[in-house]
C-alpha cells in the first residue's frame, strides 16, 4: 500500500514535495497531514489550557482571603464557568485528540488518519468555536455564569443573551468532537497494518478506541440538550420549565447522560498513555495486557448507567438512588484492576524515573486518590453532606489535573524526542515534574478539608474558619500556575535543539513508532509495515 | 481489512474546503445567535440576517465544492477498496450520531411522560409541588391543561393519527422499498429502471415534506398545538421538526444521486455516494415509524 499524494483543489500546487510539508502559513491551514494537524490540536489545547489557568489564577486571588477584594460576584460565576469550560473542551478534549492525531497513525503502522481532510476540519472548527465562547465574556449582560454544567433554569430563565452564543459555541465544538472520533474509529478499524490484530494494538489505540466511540454516543446528546435550551430561551417551549409540564431536574438528567461519558472521555486516554509508559521506564512488558482492554470497556459501559449519581440531592426516587449509587460503586472494580496492573507492572521492575516515569507513577497514585474520594461521594446518604461542597471539587481535580493533565504531560515528555528529533531537558522537565506535583496537591488538598467542613462551591466570600486552608489552596494554585510557563519554555527549548534523540528514545520502548527515525520523515508507514 | 497489504491509500495533500468550512460554520451560527437574540430582545433593524445569510452562502459553496472534488477523485478512481471502508465506517458512525441526537429527545418525551407530569400532579415526591404550586393540576397524556396555563395555553385539540401521519407513514415506508428497487436496479446496471424509482422515491419524500408542512399549519392555525402549548406542544415540535428537517437533507442527498445517475456516474458495483444516500433514507424511515408510534399513536 502506498500513500497518494494529489492536489485537488482549484489551487493547485504542483510542486508539492511528496515527502516534505508545504512552506508558510498555508501549511497548516490546509494541510491533511495527520503530524501537522496533531501539532496544532496540541497547542491549541496549551493556549486553552493557559487561559483557562487565568481564570484559576482570577478565583484564587478572590479566595486568597475571606471577603470580597477583587472581582464582583457576577464576574466571579463567569470565570468559574469559563474555567470549567475551556479546561473541558478546550484544553483536556483537544490535546487527547492531539496525542490520538500523532500517535494512533504510528502506533498501528497507517499512513495517516483515514479521512485526512475531514480531520483537518475537526481541528479547524475549535478555533472558531473557542473565539465564539470566549467573546461572550465581552457581551452585554457578561458570559455565562451559571456553572459549567449549566443547569437549567440558571442557563435559561436566567441567563444572560451572550447564553445563545454558549450554546452554537458548544454546537461547534460537538461537531468537532463526533467527525474527530469517527475519523479515529475509521482509521483503527481499516487502516491497521497487516498483523496488527485487535489484541496487539497499543493500549493507547484501545482506550482511544472506546473513547471515540463514547463521544460519538454522548456528544449528540449534549446537543440536544443545548438545542432544547435555546428553544425554551427563544421559541417558548418548555422542555425545562414545569409550568408548561416540563421539568428543570430533566435537564439535569439530559447534561449528565452527557457529562458522565464525558468524564471517562477526559480519562481513558490517560489509562492508555500511563499503560504504555510505565512498562518502558519498569522495563517489564504491561501486566494483565487483556484484562485492561476488558476493564476499559466495562469502564465505558458502566458510564453510560450512573449519571444520576450528580444528582443524589435534587429529589429523585430512593430506587433510583440505590441504583445508580450500586452501579458507580462498581466501577471501583474495573478501576481497581487497571490500578493493580499498573502496579504489578512496576513490581521488581528495573525502574528509572525520567519526567514522563515521574508524572505516570504521580497518576496511578494521586488518580487512586480521586477514585477513593469518588466512592465516598458515590454512596447516596453520605453524598447528601458532600454535595456541592469544596469536597466535589477536590475529588474531580484530583482526577482530572493529576488524571487528565499529568498524563498529557508524561505524553507530551514521552513522544517529544520522537517528534522533535531532540531530547528535552530532564532537569528542566523533573522541575516541573516537582513543582506541579507540590502545587497540585497544596492548591487540592486542603479542599477536602473545607469541603467536609461544609464550604459550598462556586461562591465569591466563604466563612472565616475556611480561610487558612483556603490561602494555603491559593498559593499552591498560583505555584502550580506559573509552573506551567516553565513547561512552555522546556517545549520551546526542546523543538530548537537539545541532545540528538535516538530512534529508539527510551531504552525499552516498544512499538511501531519507535522503529521510526526520530525526528520523523513528514509520511511514514506509506507501506505499511508487517507486524508479527 | 488491515490485513491486506496491496492498494494504494488515498491521503490527499491539502484542502482549502475545511477552513472554509469552519468559517462558513462560524458565520452562519454566529448570524442565527444574533437573530434569535434579536429576536427575543424585539430589535427590528439589525444586519443580523445577513450574516446568517453570507454564512449559509459560505456553507453552501464549500458543500458544493467538497463534494465535487470527492466525486471527482472517485470518478478517477483514485479511491481503492480500504478507501471505501474508510466511507462506509464514517456514514455509519455518523448515522450513529443521529440516533444518539433523536434519542436525547425520545429520552425527554419518556420522561416527561412517565415521570415529569404525574409527579407535577402529585405522584410520588411531588405531594408538596403540586399542594403549593398547582393543585388544580391533572396529569394526562397528552397534556391538554397545563400547570401554568397563562404562559403555556395549552393545545386546544390535537393532530388525529389516522389522518395525515397515517398517510405520512405509508408514504415514507412506500419510499424506502422504491430506493430499494433503485438500488437492485442500479446493481444490475438497468439505468433507466433506476431514474424511474428514484423519481418515485423523491415524489414520496417531497409529498411527506408537503404533508408535514399542512399539518403544522393546521396544528398552529386551528388547534393552537404550537411550540408554547406546554411540553406536548414542545415534544411534538421537537421531534417532528428535526425529523422534518432530517428527511429534507436526505431527500435533497437522494436528489443529488439522481443528477449523478443522469450524469453517467456509479457502477454496479461502486456506488457508496448512492448508498450512504439511502442508509439515511431508512434511518430518517425509521425514526418516523418511532414518531407515529410514540408521538402519534400512544
Amino acid at each position: 500500500m502506498t500513500a497518494v499524494t494529489d492536489t485537488t483543489n482549484g489551487k493547485s500546487n504542483e510542486h508539492h514535495d511528496h515527502h516534505g510539508p508545504a512552506k508558510g502559513l498555508m501549511r497548516w491551514v490546509l494541510t491533511t497531514n495527520h503530524k501537522d494537524i496533531g501539532t496544532m490540536y496540541l497547542w491549541f489545547s496549551f493556549i486553552m489550557f493557559l487561559t483557562g489557568g487565568a481564570m484559576a489564577m482570577v478565583i484564587r486571588a478572590e479566595l486568597f482571603q475571606p471577603g470580597m477584594q477583587i472581582v464582583d460576584p457576577g464576574f466571579f460565576n463567569q470565570m468559574t464557568t469559563m474555567h470549567g469550560l475551556i479546561m473541558v473542551f478546550g484544553a483536556v478534549m483537544p490535546a487527547f485528540v492531539g496525542l490520538a492525531n500523532w500517535m494512533i497513525p504510528l502506533m498501528i503502522g497507517a499512513p495517516d488518519m483515514a479521512l485526512p481532510r475531514m480531520n483537518n476540519w475537526s481541528f479547524w472548527i475549535l478555533p472558531f468555536a473557542a473565539v465564539m465562547l470566549v467573546s461572550t465574556l465581552f457581551m452585554e449582560g457578561g458570559g455565562p455564569n451559571f456553572g459549567w454544567t449549566f443547569y437549567a433554569p440558571l442557563s435559561t430563565t436566567y441567563a444572560p443573551p451572550s447564553t445563545t452564543f454558549f450554546i452554537f459555541a458548544i454546537h461547534m465544538l460537538g461537531i468537532s468532537s463526533i467527525m474527530g472520533a469517527i475519523n479515529i474509529i475509521a482509521t483503527i478499524l481499516n487502516l491497521r497494518a497487516p498483523g496488527m490484530t485487535m489484541m496487539k494494538m497499543p493500549l493507547f489505540v484501545w482506550t482511544w478506541l472506546i473513547t471515540a466511540y463514547l463521544l460519538i454516543a454522548v456528544m449528540p446528546v449534549l446537543a440536544g440538550a443545548v438545542t432544547m435550551m435555546l428553544m425554551d430561551i427563544h421559541f417558548g417551549t418548555s422542555f425545562f420549565n414545569a409550568g408548561g409540564g416540563g421539568d428543570p431536574v430533566l435537564f439535569q438528567h439530559i447534561f449528565w447522560f452527557f457529562g458522565h461519558p464525558e468524564v471517562y472521555i477526559m480519562i481513558l486516554p490517560s489509562f492508555g498513555i500511563v499503560s504504555a509508559i510505565l512498562p518502558t521506564f519498569a522495563r517489564k512488558p504491561l501486566f494483565g495486557y487483556t484484562s485492561m482492554v476488558y476493564a476499559t470497556a466495562s469502564i465505558a459501559f458502566l458510564s453510560f448507567i450512573v449519571w444520576a449519581h450528580h444528582m443524589f440531592t435534587v429529589g429523585i426516587p430512593l430506587v433510583g438512588e440505590l441504583f445508580f449509587m450500586y452501579a458507580t460503586l462498581l466501577i471501583a472494580v474495573p478501576t481497581g484492576v487497571k490500578v493493580f496492573n499498573w502496579v504489578t507492572t512496576m513490581f521488581r521492575g528495573a525502574m528509572t524515573f525520567e519526567t514522563p516515569m515521574l508524572f505516570s507513577i504521580a497518576f496511578v497514585v494521586l488518580f487512586t486518590i480521586g477514585g477513593f474520594s469518588g466512592l465516598m461521594l458515590a454512596i447516596a446518604p453520605a453524598d447528601f453532606q458532600y454535595h456541592d461542597t469544596y469536597f466535589v471539587v477536590a475529588h474531580f481535580h484530583y482526577v482530572l489535573v493529576p488524571g487528565a493533565i499529568f498524563a498529557i504531560f508524561a505524553a507530551v515528555y514521552y513522544w517529544l524526542p520522537k517528534w522533535t528529533g531532540h531530547m528535552y531537558d530532564e532537569t528542566l522537565g523533573k522541575t516541573h515534574f516537582w513543582m506541579s506535583f507540590i502545587g497540585m496537591n497544596l492548591t487540592f488538598f486542603p479542599m477536602h478539608f473545607v469541603g467536609l467542613a461544609g464550604m459550598p462551591r462556586r461562591i465569591p466570600d466563604y466563612a472565616l474558619q475556611f480561610a487558612d486552608f483556603n490561602m494555603i489552596a491559593s498559593m499552591g494554585g498560583f505555584m502550580f500556575g506559573t509552573t506551567q510557563l516553565l513547561f512552555l519554555f522546556i517545549v520551546i527549548k526542546c523543538i530548537r535543539g537539545g541532545e540528538k534523540a535516538k530512534d529508539e528514545s527510551w531504552e525499552g520502548a516498544e512499538g511501531l513508532e519507535w522503529s521510526l527515525p526520530s525526528p520523523m520523515p513528514y509520511h511514514t508507514f506509506t507501506t505499511p509495515p508487517d507486524v508479527k | 481489512m488491515a490485513q491486506e497489504g496491496e492498494g494504494t491509500y488515498y491521503v490527499p495533500a491539502q484542502s482549502k474546503w475545511p477552513i472554509i468550512a469552519s468559517i462558513g460554520l462560524f458565520t452562519m451560527l454566529l448570524g442565527a445567535g444574533m437573530m434569535m437574540n434579536d429576536m427575543s430582545a424585539g430589535v427590528k433593524d439589525s444586519f443580523a440576517h445577513y450574516v446568517f445569510f453570507g454564512g449559509s452562502l459560505i456553507m453552501a459553496y464549500m458543500l458544493f465544492g467538497w463534494f465535487s472534488n470527492v466525486i471527482e477523485e472517485s470518478q478517477k478512481g483514485l479511491y481503492s477498496a480500504q478507501m471505501d471502508r474508510s466511507f462506509r465506517w464514517g456514514m455509519g458512525w455518523f448515522i450513529f450520531s443521529e440516533v444518539m441526537f433523536f434519542a436525547a429527545f425520545f429520552g425527554t418525551l419518556f420522561y416527561v411522560r412517565y415521570f415529569a407530569v404525574p409527579w407535577l400532579a402529585g405522584e410520588g415526591d411531588g405531594a408538596s409541588t403540586h399542594e403549593h404550586l398547582w393543585p388544580e393540576f391533572e396529569a394526562a397524556w397528552p397534556l391538554m391543561s397545563n400547570p401554568d396555563n397563562e404562559t403555556f395555553p395549552g393545545a386546544k385539540a390535537l393532530i388525529d393519527p389516522f389522518h395525515l401521519p397515517l398517510i405520512n407513514t405509508l408514504l415514507l415506508v412506500a419510499s424506502s422499498i422504491t430506493l430499494t428497487i433503485a438500488h437492485h436496479a442500479l446493481r444490475k446496471a438497468e439505468r433507466t429502471k433506476v431514474k424511474i424509482w428514484m423519481i418515485l422515491t423523491l415524489i414520496l419524500g417531497f409529498a411527506f415534506l408537503y404533508f408535514q408542512f399542512e399539518e403544522y399549519a393546521e396544528a398552529y392555525n386551528e388547534l393552537g398545538l404550537t411550540l408554547s402549548a406546554g411540553i406536548y406542544g414542545s415534544t411534538f415540535f421537537i421531534l417532528t421538526g428535526f425529523h422534518g428537517a432530517h428527511v429534507t437533507l436526505g431527500a435533497t442527498m437522494l436528489l443529488i444521486m439522481l443528477v449523478r445517475i443522469y450524469k453517467g456516474h456509479f457502477e454496479p458495483e461502486n456506488h457508496f455516494a448512492f448508498e450512504a444516500s439511502s442508509w439515511y433514507w431508512h434511518f430518517v424511515d425509521v425514526v418516523w415509524i418511532g414518531l407515529f408510534i410514540f408521538v402519534y399513536l400512544i
